[in-house]
């Protein structure tokens, strides 16, 4: 069979695989044995009602400190996930869009995302992007954004707006061309025009190599980032999958469906 | 004998000494020296029992019996690191407390300029007072009074009415003797009428030994006249530094002095600055960075004696390792001095958990109708900027440093010489060693 045959069209890669993943967070276990695969090339859709623990998984993928693993494993791309830094993880491709994205007064937003790109680009052994050449290419992606390109010289999400700190992430997503994005509730405080927006931005990194990983409240988001598969996360662990039609039927029955059918299953 | 009479003995045989070898001086200038060294030996040393000292003590110092520092002349390369890196940039030398003309490059100064030597002054004749163009206020330190006693040289810079000079004007003060000497920077500045100037006065040592560097810097700033002057104290951590700068700005004028301190044991700053005319201006900023064991201590004054005055105060520290700071803020604001609008700000950064700092505003408001605010915030590195960074693929050293950088980065980014910014910003990533 030739390589453009039907055999490869059926290959999938792993990008990620997490088994039975335990995470405490001030001393109280929020993850409790939560098991997820994503392959290369896909959209997945987390959902939950508030406390489930979503924001605790996508924090714990990044390593974000607060968040201590107890248990579990997390593979991507082959390589043990958990014992990489931060750093390394985004140098290695991972990106999470921020819930809450930080403000840092003094930092130039285009010097630190510059820092941040060119800390990718020596991770991978290649030679850093000089100044001018970053500023073309930060300016390109603000324009695709529809950013005012003022943003760029501001101090990274200083005095900016809720929506316009989203705006920001997708960007900042957007330069840095991860593998692996998730996005931790990056439609809170979004109206329609912005949602739309950074729909396009995230639609625009779709590609064979890449997954992205949406964790959400609502199903609104999911109009625009149609998912290939529909995970719903509840107390701290992943209760249902399914397809698209699942964020819809979700959204019409309400959390309470998943969680009364799950207290029906083990009366049972 | 006891350890104060053993050494005030010590000082009294120098000052005998000094008088005795001491070249021609005015009457004028002897009767200051005499009348400022009893008063050094009624004051003494402060101790953490006086108020203004209390959380830095100069007992070390004060159990220094220190020398009169010889006369020396370093080699040209020992000097060149540190001056301006900007070429054609004027510098005045000054070695163990004596200008340094061979070392010096005041030929062909701007028009406007003139900068004279106090030794060279006292020799022709000409009556430069010691306590010229400032003098000092009530409450001054008795270092003050023993840098009048011992004072060997000064340097007078004299900007002509009108004169506009952009370039840097560079001062600096170098001690180059080894062993513990006592040193006397003593600088004196005029801004003329609306003129415009850029004086920065730097202090470095050739040595690590502990020394005492008691300087004296007296700034009038003339009606309608700008002055920027920034002093960049990079002595080793071994320096007892203690330092008092007196401001006088007039009607109209705006003098702005921003103080980067990177050395000394003891690194202290007494700052006075008064509003003496209407609409006058004054902006007080530093940055300081410290580890080890140092101290770094400010104490600012900014006296509003005239109406329609703004100030402004920014100091940010960077502490590290067991070191101190102090900052005591004095904000002074008279019974005429209405439409007052006076800012101070002290932020610190503490890099260790060892590091400490003594922070204190002080205000004493005497007009209504004014406006005047005070903030003091300390902290630590913030764990969620961090943490930011570093999910975007930044190092945490980088992190730090960036962090580290937008901390200082408004007041280093209002100094308004770009090459003098650039090298206190290299001075603080070396003190940092992050570069």
């Amino acid at each position: 069979m030739g390589p453009s045959g039907p055999y490869l069209e059926e290959e999938k890669t792993m990008l990620l695989e997490i088994k039975d993943l335990r995470v405490k967070a001030e001393d109280k276990e929020i993850l409790k044995g939560l098991s997820l695969s994503v392959d290369a090339g896909q959209v997945h859709a987390i959902m939950g009602p508030n406390g489930s623990g979503k924001s605790t998984l996508a924090r714990a993928l990044s390593g974000h400190p607060g968040y201590e693993v107890t248990g579990g494993s997390v593979t991507y791309d082959g390589k043990d996930l958990l014992e990489m830094d931060p750093e390394v993880r985004a140098c290695e491709g991972v990106f999470m869009a921020f819930q809450y994205p930080v403000e840092i007064p003094g930092i130039n937003n285009s010097y630190f995302l510059r820092a941040a790109y060119n800390a990718v680009r020596k991770h991978r052994g290649e030679p850093e992007l000089d100044p001018v050449a970053f500023m073309a290419l930060a300016k390109a992606q603000a324009k695709n954004l529809q950013m005012d390109p003022s943003m760029l010289g501001r101090s990274v999400n200083e005095g900016f707006s809720g929506g316009e700190k989203k705006r920001n992430e997708i960007f900042q997503m957007a330069v840095l061309q991860p593998r692996l994005a998730i996005l931790d509730e990056t439609d809170s405080g979004l109206d329609i025009d912005a949602l739309k927006i950074v729909a396009d931005g995230v639609n625009a990194l779709r590609s064979p190599e890449r997954a992205i990983i949406v964790v959400t409240h609502y199903q609104r988001l999911l109009n625009y980032i149609v998912p290939d598969v529909v995970h719903v996360l509840s107390g701290g662990r992943i209760v249902r999958s399914g397809g698209k039609e699942l964020a819809l039927e979700l959204e019409e029955k309400g959390y309470g469906w998943i969680e009364g059918e799950l207290a029906g299953a083990q009366a049972r | 004998m006891t350890q104060v009479a053993e050494r005030d003995e010590t000082y009294a045989a120098r000052f005998e000494a000094a008088r005795r070898a001491g070249g021609a001086e005015p009457e004028a200038v002897r009767a200051a020296r005499t009348g400022a060294f009893d008063r050094f030996l009624s004051r003494g040393f402060p101790t953490t029992r006086d108020e203004e000292w209390r959380f830095t003590s100069v007992a070390a110092l004060a159990a220094l019996t220190p020398a009169s520092p010889a006369v020396a002349e370093p080699a040209r390369a020992d000097v060149e690191p540190f001056l301006l890196p900007t070429p054609g940039a004027h510098h005045v030398v000054v070695v163990n407390g004596r200008f340094a003309p061979a070392l010096s490059s005041i030929d062909g100064l701007p028009a406007g300029v003139t900068v004279r030597s106090l030794r060279d002054a006292w020799t022709s004749g000409a009556g430069l007072d010691l306590d010229a163009p400032v003098p000092a206020p009530p409450g001054a330190t008795v270092f003050v009074d023993l840098n009048t006693a011992f004072v060997e040289d000064g340097v007078w810079i004299e900007i002509a009415p009108k004169a506009v000079v952009t370039e840097p004007l560079q001062v600096l003060f170098l001690t180059t003797a080894p062993g513990a000497v006592h040193v006397t920077p003593w600088l004196g500045i005029t801004a003329g009428e609306r003129s415009q100037a850029f004086v920065v006065e730097s202090y470095a040592g050739l040595t690590a030994d502990a020394s005492f560097t008691d300087a004296v810097t007296r700034i009038a700033v003339a009606a309608g006249a700008r002055l920027e002057h920034v002093k960049l104290m990079r002595e080793s951590t071994s320096v007892f530094h203690l330092a008092s700068t007196f401001i006088r700005a007039d009607r109209g004028a705006v003098c702005t002095s921003r103080a980067i301190t990177l050395g000394g044991r003891v690194a202290r700053n007494d700052i006075h600055a008064e509003l003496a005319g209407e609409g006058a201006e004054v902006t007080l900023d530093g940055v300081y960075v410290a580890d080890g064991e140092s101290l770094v201590d400010t104490h600012t004054t900014i006296d509003h004696a005239q109406p329609h005055c703004p100030s402004h105060e920014v100091y940010k520290g960077i502490l590290g390792g067991r070191a101190r700071a102090v900052f005591n803020g004095k904000i002074i604001v008279r019974q005429d001095a209405q439409k007052t609008d006076a800012k101070q700000t002290n932020k610190a950064l503490l890099l260790s958990d060892d590091a400490q700092i003594n922070t204190k505003p002080q205000l004493e408001i005497f007009a209504d109708d004014v406006k005047c605010t005070h903030g003091a915030a300390i902290g630590q590195l913030d764990e969620d900027q961090l943490f930011y960074l570093r999910a975007r693929g930044v190092s945490v050293a980088d992190a730090r440093n960036m962090l580290i950088h937008a901390f200082a980065g408004d007041v280093l980014d209002r100094i308004g010489d770009a090459a003098v910014r650039d090298e206190a910003l290299r001075l603080i990533d070396r003190k940092l060693r992050l570069a």
